[in-house]
């Protein structure tokens, strides 16, 4: 294998066409995402962190080429597969899968486990009959399930299971990269976690990189190597988890964290960030930073300008304007 | 068995006890009423027209000294103006009624469901296929079959023809609609995302899903297609007159409504019963198929 990242993107874009009127003209587009770049090596977690809207799912998808990418480019191990056709493309299927937000609707309920299970094996040609079966007894052990389980339907078991055979179906193929969807969010809290440990443990033992999307922050905090934080399908931040949540330099991800309850209400938050309004449409993003609206430093050159994402320190990316190269987050405050 | 966490995902469902031979029957009745009592009245309706040589006389043999007898030991459902006998003439309707309208709703479940997978599958042949679909379901029923019989000789095939044109579209619709509802769901995607593609995708992500609407909308067409081979025999525009079926009896029977009123209320009970069995049977089965719904009754 080589150096190259298992999964990287380059100035994705995805507009999604608005068609109205009588003769269906194509009136304008919901920028769903709009530049976002991004490398996954082996073996991390990049957490893909927004509010509902920003575009974080339509990424997965994008990426999975479950939907076409509007412009950017699309990189596994290195192989450009921005462009294959829905044909070309399942060649590469094995090497990126994918864990879906919804373990209720993400299997079809008129088939048994086995089958779902093992319908990735049957689909590449590498197990089919009773091959397939123990190759699939083994996945579902491997995810702590019973091997019985195969024989019984999806709605036989509650979320955290389904979402277990959704890792299961996921693993079938020994893929490099697993995208995985707003995976826990539909569980329990204590399911959450063991869903969670089961993805770590599975990621030392076979080096997956993880594009893990959630709205989540303690979710995050938990299971990513490094976070990026996207508004309105642009990444305003991007930097390794501890930084983000000690120091974050752009003002949507101070206030994303502001919000975030704290398991432990007696400890007092350092600042509390709150931002005023509403999310604007992706159909119309406000020119300049898309944030501007709602920033609280917002300059008037923010309304004209797009602030490109810098690095501002080794590894750690802002897109803001009032961030100069090694600004600490105290000058924020000080020029306000 | 290998290491595995200790949590509730090893906790399976509860696991069900062998049952005895009455239990096998007794629960499938008590869970789904609607099946049973719809297979039942549908059962006997169809045997009664399958046995009906040999359980009654002849339909077509007249007895002018028995003309308009109201029903009696001799003659159950009484007899018409030419003194045929009514019950023989009831149930031999039933096996007209039975072969139109279970031929009709086979044919167009058949073939909307061909092409309601096609336009829900490929969106260029949609826009084609469904404003053709637009245009037969423009046309009235009763005149085109009017229409086709005029063009040909009457007979229960060209009936059966006149029936299913105007009733595919109906399954077209269904069909794509459930295609396209399917399609966009995550466990489609997550299919695709898996490998599957093509026809497997279509035979075995699509296709069982859509069966259980196009089941009910069978049964539909099938009560649908009975009361339409109906009118059209009781405008005698439908099976030849020496076919006894409940619209030529009812046809016959109109002029001596007054004198004879068991000449109409009897094959128009059958004919109502008929139609109440099939719908029955449809709306259980569709609750039967989905394997979730199924569960929770």
């Amino acid at each position: 294998m080589s150096d190259a990242p298992s999964l990287e993107v380059r100035d994705l874009v995805k507009h999604f066409p608005i068609h109205s009127g009588l003769l269906q003209r194509r009136t304008g587009a919901v920028k769903a995402v709009d530049g976002v770049s991004f490398a996954i090596r082996r073996g991390e977690t990049l957490g893909l962190v927004g509010e509902s809207g920003c575009g974080k799912s339509t990424v997965g998808k994008t990426v999975l080429k479950l939907i076409e990418p509007t412009a950017g480019r699309i990189l596994l191990d290195g192989e450009d597969v921005t462009t294959l056709s829905p044909g070309r493309m399942w060649h590469h299927r094995r090497r990126i899968q994918t864990v879906f937000q919804d373990p209720y609707s993400s299997m079809n309920p008129r088939l048994k486990v086995g089958t779902i299970v093992g319908e990735p094996l049957e689909n590449f040609g590498i197990a089919s009959g009773k091959e397939k079966d123990e190759l699939v007894a083994k996945l579902l052990q491997r995810v702590g399930m019973r091997p019985d389980a195969m024989n019984r339907f999806t709605h036989e078991f509650s979320g955290g299971q389904r979402q277990r055979l959704g890792i299961a179906k996921a693993l079938a193929v020994n893929p490099d990269v697993i995208v995985a969807d707003e995976p826990v969010s539909a569980l329990d809290v204590s399911v959450q976690a063991q869903v969670l440990n089961l993805m770590i443990d599975l990621q030392d033992e076979y080096k997956l990189a993880y594009l893990f999307i959630s709205h989540d922050l303690a979710v995050m905090r938990h299971i990513s190597h490094r976070i990026a934080v996207m508004y309105l399908g642009r990444i305003v931040e991007l930097t390794d988890k501890r930084t983000l949540f000690s120091l974050p330099m752009h003002p949507y991800t101070e206030a994303l964290l502001s919000a975030a309850p704290v398991p432990d209400p007696s400890k007092k938050k350092a600042r509390r960030v709150i931002v005023q309004g509403d999310v604007p449409s992706p159909a119309k993003p406000p020119p300049g930073c898309h944030f501007h609206t709602r920033c609280p430093y917002a300059l008037p050159k923010c309304k004209v300008e797009v602030p490109p994402l810098i690095e501002v320190a080794p590894g750690h990316h802002v897109a803001c304007l009032r961030r100069p190269v090694g600004a600490s987050p105290e000058s924020l405050t000080t020029t306000a | 068995m290998v290491a595995v966490p200790s949590d509730t995902a090893l906790a399976s469902g509860t696991d069900e006890a062998p049952r005895s031979l009455a239990q096998r029957i007794w629960t499938p009745i008590r869970r789904n009423p609607t099946i049973f009592a719809g297979a039942l009245l549908l059962t006997i309706l169809v045997s009664l027209a399958i046995l009906a040589p040999w359980i009654s006389p002849d339909p077509l043999k007249q007895n002018t000294i028995n003309r308009l007898r109201p029903p009696s030991e001799k003659f159950w459902f009484g007899t018409d103006q030419f003194g045929r006998d009514n019950f023989a003439r009831t149930l031999h309707g039933a096996r007209v009624s039975l072969i139109v309208g279970i031929t009709v709703a086979a044919i167009s479940a058949v073939i909307g469901l061909a092409l309601g997978i096609l336009c829900g599958y490929f969106r260029r042949v949609d826009a084609i296929v469904m404003r053709i679909m637009d245009g037969i379901m423009a046309i009235p029923s009763i005149l085109l079959a009017i229409a086709l019989i005029t063009l040909t000789r009457p007979g229960l095939g060209i009936v059966i023809v006149a029936i299913v044109i105007p009733e595919v579209p109906r399954v077209v619709r269904v069909v794509r609609s459930v295609v396209l509802s399917i399609r966009a769901q995550p466990y489609i995607e997550s299919a695709i995302a898996g490998g599957t593609k093509g026809f497997k995708l279509l035979v075995r992500h699509i296709l069982p899903n859509t069966l259980a609407p196009l089941i009910v909308q069978a049964t539909f067409i099938c009560a649908a297609g009975m009361l339409i081979e109906a009118g059209l025999s009781f405008l005698g525009a439908g099976v030849p007159l020496e076919i006894p079926s409940w619209g030529n009896i009812i046809a016959q029977g109109r002029s001596f409504f007054l004198r004879a009123p068991w000449c109409i209320f009897i094959p128009g009970a059958f004919l109502a019963l008929t139609v109440l069995a099939v719908n029955l049977l449809g709306d259980g089965l569709r609750d039967r198929l989905d394997p979730r719904l199924a569960r929770r009754m």
